[in-house]
């Protein structure tokens, strides 16, 4: 029996419809909106002005701080605009127009589908040339990669985990990423592990990929003859379970161990990469390509076409929809990723981001949620919580507002993957108040440790 | 420009509600509730009848009159509170104290705490329960099993009955009883209506467990506790004390398992507080068969524990990830 996570978790119907669709690529838009905040941290400022031409891969933003990431032209024109414009969500955001004009690229982008396996020993270069390349963590987070592969002193990486679980029901991207880009996926981890100074990395993908790891396994054997710098690599097939792409999740999954809550996943010597993570540090570190696209995943049992396409990031929702045929006349719903973690998209106009993994069109019979009865204390919500909570206690001292009750009961350890309202029966929105009552919790854990500082400096 | 609808995720939902678990606790008692009405005929068709109209009916006046909020009826709770109560009587039982009985589940010990979900007590049991006291003699009244086309009613004493009467009036054990274990599995002699098939009862707990309505470990406990305390008292004197088999296929023993101790709303939330509960109701139910004035404990077994329900859930919790 294969490993997964020890507590809770669901088993949604896994609804992957698109998984047969080969990446292709997406023609490129007139124009594109690319947002300065694409990543966590703070916005990139923006270093080009109206009316400056642009190259694909040129640098048009520099990270505004050390949490921040550089943001690059996906296409090749005229800045028209730097404004802010409503994003998937509905928030303004500042975002600098381009208008297309040919697909032209800087010269010093490697182009070929040429394999490079070989790279430099000099870590330093290859973090420096991850960061010029505005890789951030593709499994949702978007959390800055040149970050995450500078450990806070003192702390040992004992694995890499890349992760390719694709829990969420309906998401192909990573999948098809790891049948088509295996090689440089497989490449991206090995650049990976000599950062961190790790002798294992293993690439995680849950059972239901059968073609996925036999692939990887095929390959790996194939890698390791070329150089010593694939040793070590190693695919492990999991158990398939939701929300095994959890990161707390898969370090239990693959190495049995728990991150304390607060702390980090290198406390325990992991860090976890996704597979187009590891792709795109390939692309940035072996062929100087910084982040212009991803791959992603439009879908829907409603929708006329089902795809994985390769988008130039800024590109409009409205024009990929467009091209696939169609708004469905029958969809009430277009969530941003997953049908569990995603968020519900209110503005078509909006462009993609580096972090847009999927468009999934819902209907509302899919969608609809059904009125809120009583709690019948069946439990399911708390023997579904990944991370061991109760949200039926959590839920009524939500509501109430009782915070010091709340924080003791752990809520800000809530990684608000929706297992408990998914399996309520008396459909409760548990993670609605939950979360909110996270949000408050945090917001007074984070100013008790603002003042403790405080004391301590006196 | 089309309306999109925004909510917070997640945007799917697990095919299962409230009315889908009830109705599946409804199918697992139809084994059991065909069983009866073959063996006790139309008497036990009639409490049947009566019990789940009136569970359902009550529910819908409460709720519609009295709370002045739509009826929940459609959750089918109701439904299984009639059923329970129904295969808790006997087959004898006037229709009118049915009532009373139905009136006592719902109205008291259901709706006057909010309804499903709110109350402290099983339903079924405390209505069950409040007719033995109140009424001793229909209660204890029971008919032998005769069919449905069967000739005319015989009355007789449970197992039970037969052990704690006699051994009340100095018998011994081997002169009272010699009891046929494979006809109990089968079918029970004499009884509340329900407890005449273990094998029935069974079936429908093996079906609430693959449709995963229900976890074993309270029913698991139940059984534990009982074989343990039967097995050592039978040891220390088995003229005096009945032994673990004849306890466990006896009285309401499956039926309180497996229907009334598992009820989500009345038993412990965690899984660690739910075996206590268990040892804790077949620990009462043996010490009441033992040394108890009434023959049969299980229906006060699990009233007394449900009592104990929000202090295991206080007590015991899940276990959280990443925290000792």
């Amino acid at each position: 029996m294969n490993r997964t996570f020890s507590i809770g978790g669901v088993h949604p119907h896994d609804s992957k419809i698109s998984r047969e669709c080969a990446i292709e690529p997406l023609p490129i838009p007139e124009t594109v909106w690319i947002s300065v905040a694409q990543h966590i941290g703070a916005p990139a400022k923006p270093i080009v002005a109206v009316g400056d031409t642009v190259k694909v891969g040129q640098p048009i933003a520099e990270p505004g701080g050390f949490v921040s990431a550089y943001i690059h032209s996906s296409v090749s024109g005229t800045v028209k605009s730097i404004a802010p414009r409503k994003d998937l969500a509905g928030n303004a955001q500042l975002c600098i127009e381009i208008q297309v004009e040919g697909d032209e690229w800087l010269e010093s982008i490697d182009r070929s589908d040429i394999l490079k396996t070989d790279f430099t020993d000099d870590n330093k270069a290859i973090v420096e040339k991850i960061r010029q390349g505005g890789v951030v963590g593709l499994g949702g987070a978007t959390f800055p990669t040149h970050v995450k592969l500078t450990p806070p002193p003192g702390k040992v990486c004992e694995r890499l985990i890349i992760n390719g679980c694709e829990c969420e029901p309906y998401l192909t991207s990573d999948y098809r990423t790891l049948l088509e880009k295996g090689r440089e996926v497989v490449v991206g981890t090995a650049i990976l592990k000599q950062v961190l100074g790790v002798d294992t990395a293993t690439i995680a993908v849950e059972e239901n990929k059968p073609e996925a790891i036999a692939y990887l396994n095929k390959l790996l054997p194939e890698m390791r003859k070329i150089s010593t710098k694939y040793a070590g690599i190693s695919v492990m097939s999991l158990r398939k379970r939701y929300p095994q792409g959890g990161e707390k999740q898969l370090i239990d999954a693959v190495m049995h161990r728990q991150v304390k809550s607060g702390g980090l996943p290198i406390d325990v010597g992991a860090v976890v990469q996704n597979v187009a993570t590891a792709l795109a540090v390939y692309d940035a570190v072996q062929k100087n390509k910084p982040i212009i696209d991803n791959s992603v995943t439009v879908t829907g049992e409603c929708f006329p076409r089902q795809a994985n396409l390769l988008v130039r990031v800024g590109t409009p929702l409205q024009y990929i929809i467009d091209y696939l045929g169609g708004f469905p006349a029958e969809a009430v719903k277009v969530i941003s990723g997953g049908p569990m973690m995603g968020k519900a998209i209110s503005n078509l106009d909006a462009a993609t981001v580096k972090g847009t993994s999927a468009l999934l069109f819902l209907t509302e019979k899919q969608t609809r949620r059904a009125p809120e009865s009583n709690c019948i204390r069946c439990g399911r919500c708390a023997e579904a919580c990944p991370m061991g909570l109760e949200p039926f206690l959590l839920n009524p001292l939500a509501r109430a507002g009782m915070t010091d009750e709340l924080e003791k009961n752990a809520v800000q350890d809530c990684i608000e993957c929706g297992c408990c309202l998914y399996s309520c029966p008396a459909n409760i929105p548990l993670l609605d108040s939950i979360r909110q009552a996270k949000a408050q919790v945090m917001g007074i854990l984070r100013a008790r440790a603002a003042a403790a500082k405080a004391a301590a400096g006196k | 420009m089309n309306r999109l609808l925004v909510s917070p995720s997640p945007h799917i939902h697990a095919p299962v509600s409230t009315r889908s678990l009830m109705r599946d606790v409804v199918i697992a008692l139809m084994p059991a509730v065909l069983v009866s009405v073959v063996f006790y005929g139309w008497s036990e068709l009639l409490v049947l009848g009566v019990s789940v109209a009136s569970c359902v009916l009550l529910e819908y006046l409460v709720t519609r009159f009295l709370m002045k909020k739509p009826s929940t009826i459609g959750d089918l709770s109701a439904v299984v509170t009639g059923i329970l109560l129904a295969l808790n009587l006997p087959s004898t039982t006037p229709w009118w104290v049915v009532f009373i009985g139905a009136v006592m589940a719902i109205c008291v010990a259901k709706m006057t705490f909010g309804g499903l979900g709110q109350n402290v007590f099983n339903p079924a049991i405390a209505g069950r329960v409040f007719l033995l006291i109140s009424f001793p003699t229909y209660m204890t009244h029971w008919e032998m099993p005769k069919g449905l086309f069967g000739a005319d009613a015989v009355t007789g004493a449970t197992p039970l009955g037969v052990v704690k009467e006699g051994l009340l009036q100095g018998g011994k054990l081997s002169e009272l009883i010699s009891p046929d274990y494979l006809q109990m599995l089968l079918t029970n002699i004499g009884g509340s209506a329900g407890e005449i098939s273990a094998l029935a009862l069974l079936a429908g707990f093996v079906y609430l467990l693959a449709r995963r309505v229900i976890r074993p470990h309270i029913t698991l406990s139940i059984w534990v506790t009982v074989a343990v305390v039967a097995l050592v008292f039978w040891l220390v004197n088995p003229e005096r004390f009945t032994g673990p088999v004849f306890n466990l296929l006896t009285g309401g023993m499956i039926l309180g398992s497996c229907f009334m101790a598992t009820d989500y709303v009345t038993s412990p939330m965690s899984v660690l507080g739910g075996i206590i509960y268990g040892v804790g109701i077949g620990f009462i139910t043996m010490m009441i068969r033992y040394f108890g004035s009434y023959p049969e404990g299980m229906s006060f077994a699990i009233l007394l524990m449900n009592a104990v329900v929000p202090l295991l859930n206080r007590a015991f919790h899940q276990k959280k990830y990443g925290r000792a």
